[in-house]
């Protein structure tokens, strides 16, 4: 990595590189939450998806549910990483109003999966970034504090939907790598289908330990723990001022206390989350409602055949079989949607194109309406044949780019609308003939002016064919034609 | 091992029950006296033992994805001290 | 009246079935005895008019193929009742009414049964004498301001002064054993993981089970056919094949090896407890048992590991009582205060003892000396029986190091409390099964129990050598009703 790539904060003569560290909460895609029978589904009504587990009733057990260890293990498998065969279920106890049992089900010193590691792709090259460990636990219910001003209202829909949390090791080095590691595994996990990464809703929330040194010291910094940050604009942000506030305290002498913060959205900075002194103790120990977590080989074998093929293997793949560019193949595969498209346009059109227009028309489009390609106004199927009628003459690039905005709001294949509105290229070369030699006669000067060396003209003549065809003339066969009548 | 006043008092916050000094000082006694009766364990070397985890000698059984639970909302703010009928009503948390 | 209350459940269920009495003059007859016997302060909910009303329904198209057809039974107030206050015995559920019901006592409806209401018990199961609750303190029908035992003292108190055929009651430490040994009644813990906890009010995860408490040994198999079910709604519920454990009762013993373990003869222990024991021991010789002598040599730190053990689970699961969703809340400035006067107010001072042990070993610094330490005790002593099993089939100890003391003489030292349980505990932190016959009295004629522990998951073994044993003791109560009104 070349040095003047590092994300390093400055003051005066020192200089201190950042240590970040992520624990990502991902909520499991799964019908029914980790230890009872209740749904998952997100924006439903207050209390309405809650169990009698859900409400620690009294005399209420957790009964685990079979596929949500299937996708943490698969989750773990797309991770490089170990599946320990027997893991173990602690309770992580403290109080709060929106857990219920007064304990969190979580796992402590035996994770369900071990040490892994996810590929980033920075600009100068990869850098291989060490997973320490992926475990199960229930997520918590929501406190809504802002709508009675006297109390706390809370929802306990969300509590017991089945969470992987997966730690990172503390090899991220700047806000852009956080971006790049959380894309990736978001990516991983779309691909797996273990988990919608849909940060707006939710499904995907990082707690962010930040420590500073200086550069060449070897030694880890006190780090604070900046929790439940739910974008990765948020993240960045977070970092960046975490990283100068604690560069403050080492410049002025003083040591940074290791604390919990959180990331104030209005203000944008991190705050204490509390004191020292009431610090958790979590006091955990296993479960005694639950047995130890035992998964045999077949059961891990069998995951690992439904694994599909991940974003690191589809890029080589793109790049070997389609001679994209590693650029290219990064943008196509980073979303499994995408990826998905693109496959589908190729099957009968030109792969450069399809590039091209995926990547440049199709992602403005979604950008601007802030759609999903999943959403896509212009089905793969009407991309795949627009790209086929700019292959075979029928329009061109700059036609083809009108007909792309009327496809954008009106659900038409673009055969219909070339029709419809008469956009087909005109590529007989006897009518452009007649055209060009209409425009060389109307314009005598220019002809003259041209041919005495006033090369930039071209671009004029081949502007007057274009204006009395109404731009549909073959830019091509004009460019040709032009050509041969003016020299 | 003996706990003294200063701890009690910790782990009364840390368990969310609340103590005045003549119950600390009865609970100290109290306590102590059972801790001393516990201490007897100390006298059995474990280094080589595997703590017991799970009687029930068998696996964690596992259940199927489905959803059995729907919307029992009433059911379960039934027995909610506070009136709403949507959420549960808790005093501000002081963060 | 008085020919109802005293049949035992199987010779009430074959009048039932016989058509000799009806559901309704049973129920009845149960209710009009425990109106008399509210001083004894058994019950802290009754729900008579609905059992005569579902009596009524049973006498009109009731199935007499079920197990306890129309039998109308009270159970420990630790059992969640769909529509009836459960307690706990606690002030913080005083007003709790669950909206569904525990596996075990569905399955005694389900077999016919009626409800008659929720017995007394020590506050969320934590006590040896009933002493603990928040309804009061429950008398034993053996004698004036006489402790039942506990932590199901209300429930073996209405069993021996016959308010209800049989009952239900949960053993942690004894908390079914030590009361049947005090009011001398039969009591059977059944191996951990036979019968569901689903819908029990926890005390201590991996030591609670649910028990019947019976006149005798044959009812106690009776009730265990019905209560002793796979259940997917627990997670440490064992599937394994359950006997029918009443039909194969049997009092043929011959050639059983009974273990007698040296290490329960503890230091200062009555001299009537002693002979109650030796007397065990020759009656199971002139029963064609075998009597071998065993060593279990960890007994001793039986009775602290459990007071690590059991606490901090219980700190763990009683955390939920928090105000928040269900049961009594006080008020509080901010959430934290809530919490706080919540609890204070809402447990008693045992329950508060013990939550703060159990939150103590659990603690930072602590988990690996006390609560780890007491795991691995756990496993030497059950790596004890595992050992003694290989020579033996049941082993014979007494239930109790006493009989039953009066209300208030052990209120003032946790410890002195604690060590009611000390041959019972031994039992919970292994997960084997065991049962408390009476075998005797003692000088005030207060009953003295006997205990047989067996094999885990091996019932029956345990029901034929106490049913074989029963049958010679003859041992009968003679209770003379001082309580009633």
């Amino acid at each position: 990595m070349s040095k003047n790539k590092e994300y390093l904060i400055k003051r005066g003569n020192s200089e201190y590189e950042v240590i970040i560290g992520l624990e990502v909460h991902a909520q499991v895609l799964s019908k029914s939450k980790l230890f009872s029978d209740s749904p998952t589904n997100f924006g439903a009504e207050p209390n309405t998806q809650v169990s009698l587990v859900d409400a620690a009733f009294p005399g209420m057990l957790p009964v685990i549910n079979e596929f949500c260890i299937k996708q943490a293990v698969k989750t773990g498998i797309g991770l490089n990483a170990a599946i320990n065969k027997k893991s173990i279920f602690d309770r992580k106890n403290y109080f709060y109003a929106d857990l219920p049992q007064g304990y969190q089900i979580s796992q402590y010193k035996d994770p369900i999966v071990g040490e892994g590691s996810i590929l980033l792709d920075l600009p100068d090259g990869e850098k291989k970034v060490g997973i320490e460990r992926l475990h199960l636990e229930q997520d918590a219910g929501k406190s809504i504090h802002d709508i009675d001003p006297q109390n706390t209202l809370v929802d306990l829909n969300r509590s017991g939907v089945a969470l992987m949390e997966i730690v990172s090791k503390p090899d991220l080095r700047s806000p852009e790598e956080v971006n790049l590691y959380i894309k990736k595994l978001r990516s991983i996990m779309r691909y797996l289908g273990t988990c919608d990464g849909n940060m707006q809703e939710g499904s995907l929330r990082a707690d962010v330990n930040v420590s500073i040194r200086k550069t060449g010291d070897k030694k880890l910094g006190t780090r604070c723990e900046i929790k439940n940050v739910n974008s990765i604009k948020f993240m960045q942000m977070a970092i960046e001022y975490e990283a100068n506030r604690q560069a403050d305290i080492l410049e002025e002498g003083g040591s940074i206390d290791q604390e919990t913060r959180l990331f104030d959205t209005k203000k944008n900075e991190t705050r204490s989350m509390r004191s020292k002194e009431d610090a958790h103790d979590y006091r955990y120990f296993p479960d005694p409602d639950l047995l130890p977590l035992e998964l045999t080989d077949d059961f891990i074998s069998k995951i690992k055949k439904e694994i599909p093929e991940l974003p690191d293997e589809k890029k080589k793949r793109f790049v070997d079989k389609f001679k994209l560019t590693p650029y290219e193949a990064n943008i196509l595969v980073s979303d499994i949607e995408t990826s998905k498209y693109f496959e589908d346009v190729i099957k009968n059109s030109d792969i450069k194109l399809a590039t091209n227009w995926i990547t440049g028309e199709l992602f403005a489009l979604l950008n601007d309406r802030n759609l999903e390609i999943s959403q896509s106004p212009i089905s793969s199927k009407n991309l795949s044949s627009l790209i086929n009628l700019i292959k075979d003459g029928t329009i061109s690039g700059k036609i083809a780019k009108t007909v792309f905005e009327i496809m954008a709001n009106e659900s038409k294949d673009p055969k219909s609308i070339i029709d419809e509105k008469g956009l087909k290229q005109q590529s007989d070369p006897k009518e452009i003939e007649k055209i060009v030699d209409d425009v060389i006669k109307e314009n005598p000067k220019n002809v003259e002016l041209f041919k005495s060396g006033k090369d930039k003209l071209f671009g004029f003549f081949v502007g007057q064919v274009m204006k009395k065809t109404d731009g549909k003339a073959n830019p091509k066969l004009v460019n040709d034609i032009l050509k041969k009548k003016l020299n | 091992m003996s706990i003294d006043l200063k701890t009690i008092k910790h782990i009364a916050k840390l368990s969310r029950i609340s103590i005045d000094d003549k119950k600390a000082k009865e609970l100290e006694k109290d306590l102590n006296s059972i801790f001393e009766f516990i201490e007897a364990l100390n006298k059995v070397d474990t280094k080589k033992v595997d703590p017991l985890t799970s009687i029930a000698e068998t696996s964690l059984k596992l259940r199927g994805d489905e959803v059995k639970t729907k919307n029992i909302r009433e059911q379960i703010l039934k027995n909610s001290p506070d009136e709403n009928k949507d959420f549960f009503v808790v005093p501000k948390v002081v963060e | 009246m008085s020919d109802i209350i005293n049949l035992t459940l199987s010779a009430l269920i074959d009048k039932i079935k016989n058509k000799e009495l009806s559901s309704q003059e049973i129920t009845k007859a149960y209710i009009a005895r425990a109106e008399k016997s509210k001083d004894l302060n058994t019950y802290i909910t009754t729900d008579f008019e609905n059992a005569i009303e579902k009596a009524k329904k049973f006498d009109e198209k009731g199935n007499f193929d079920y197990k306890l057809p129309g039998v109308p039974l009270a159970v420990k107030d630790l059992f969640c009742t769909n529509n009836l206050k459960t307690t706990a015995g606690s002030k913080i559920l005083s007003n709790f009414i669950p909206s569904y019901e525990s596996t075990v006592t569905q399955h005694l409806w389900d077999e016919g049964a009626i409800l008659l209401g929720k017995l007394n018990c020590d506050e969320f199961a934590m006590g040896s004498s009933n002493e603990t609750s928040f309804f009061g303190n429950v008398e034993s029908p053996v004698g004036k301001k006489v402790v039942p035992g506990g932590s199901s003292g209300g429930s073996a108190s209405a069993l021996a002064a016959k308010l209800t055929p049989a009952t239900i009651g949960t053993d942690t430490g004894g908390s079914i054993r030590q009361p049947a040994s005090f009011t001398g009644t039969v009591g059977l813990k059944p191996t951990y993981g036979s019968c569901s906890r689903y819908g029990i009010v926890a005390f201590a995860s991996s030591l609670d089970q649910a028990g019947p408490m019976t006149q005798d040994v044959s009812d106690a198999a009776l009730m265990l056919d019905v209560i002793s079910k796979y259940d997917t709604k627990d997670s440490t519920s064992v599937n394994f094949k359950r006997g029918d454990y009443f039909k194969s009762l049997s009092s043929n013993i011959k050639g059983k090896k009974i273990g007698i373990p040296k290490e329960y003869r503890v230091d200062g222990m009555p001299k009537e407890i002693e002979s109650l024991w030796q007397d065990g021991i020759t009656l199971l010789k002139k029963l064609g048992a075998k009597i071998i002598d065993i060593s279990l040599p960890h007994t001793k730190y039986a009775l602290p590991a459990y007071y690590i053990v059991a606490p901090a689970e219980a700190s763990s699961n009683l955390a939920r009582y928090d105000g928040v969703k269900y049961g009594y809340r006080s008020e509080g400035e901010n959430l934290i205060s809530m919490y706080e006067n919540t609890r204070s107010e809402g447990f008693g001072d045992e329950v508060k003892r013990r939550i703060m042990i159990g939150t103590y070993v659990l603690s930072s610094g602590y988990y690996d000396a006390y609560y780890l330490k007491a795991q691995k005790i756990r496993r030497l002593i059950k790596n004890d029986f595992d050992e003694a099993y290989k020579s033996v089939d049941a082993i014979l100890t007494p239930s109790t190091p006493s009989s039953a003391f009066k209300i208030g003489d052990k209120t003032d030292d946790p410890v002195s409390m604690y060590l009611n349980d000390i041959f019972t505990v031994p039992v919970n932190l292994s997960g084997l099964p065991a049962i408390s016959i009476p075998a005797g009295k003692d000088k005030n004629n207060y009953p003295l129990g006997l205990q047989l522990i067996g094999k885990a998951f091996e019932e029956q073994n345990l029901l034929d050598i106490s049913y074989s044993m029963e049958k010679e003791l003859s041992f009968k109560n003679n209770l003379q009703d001082w309580w009633i009104k």
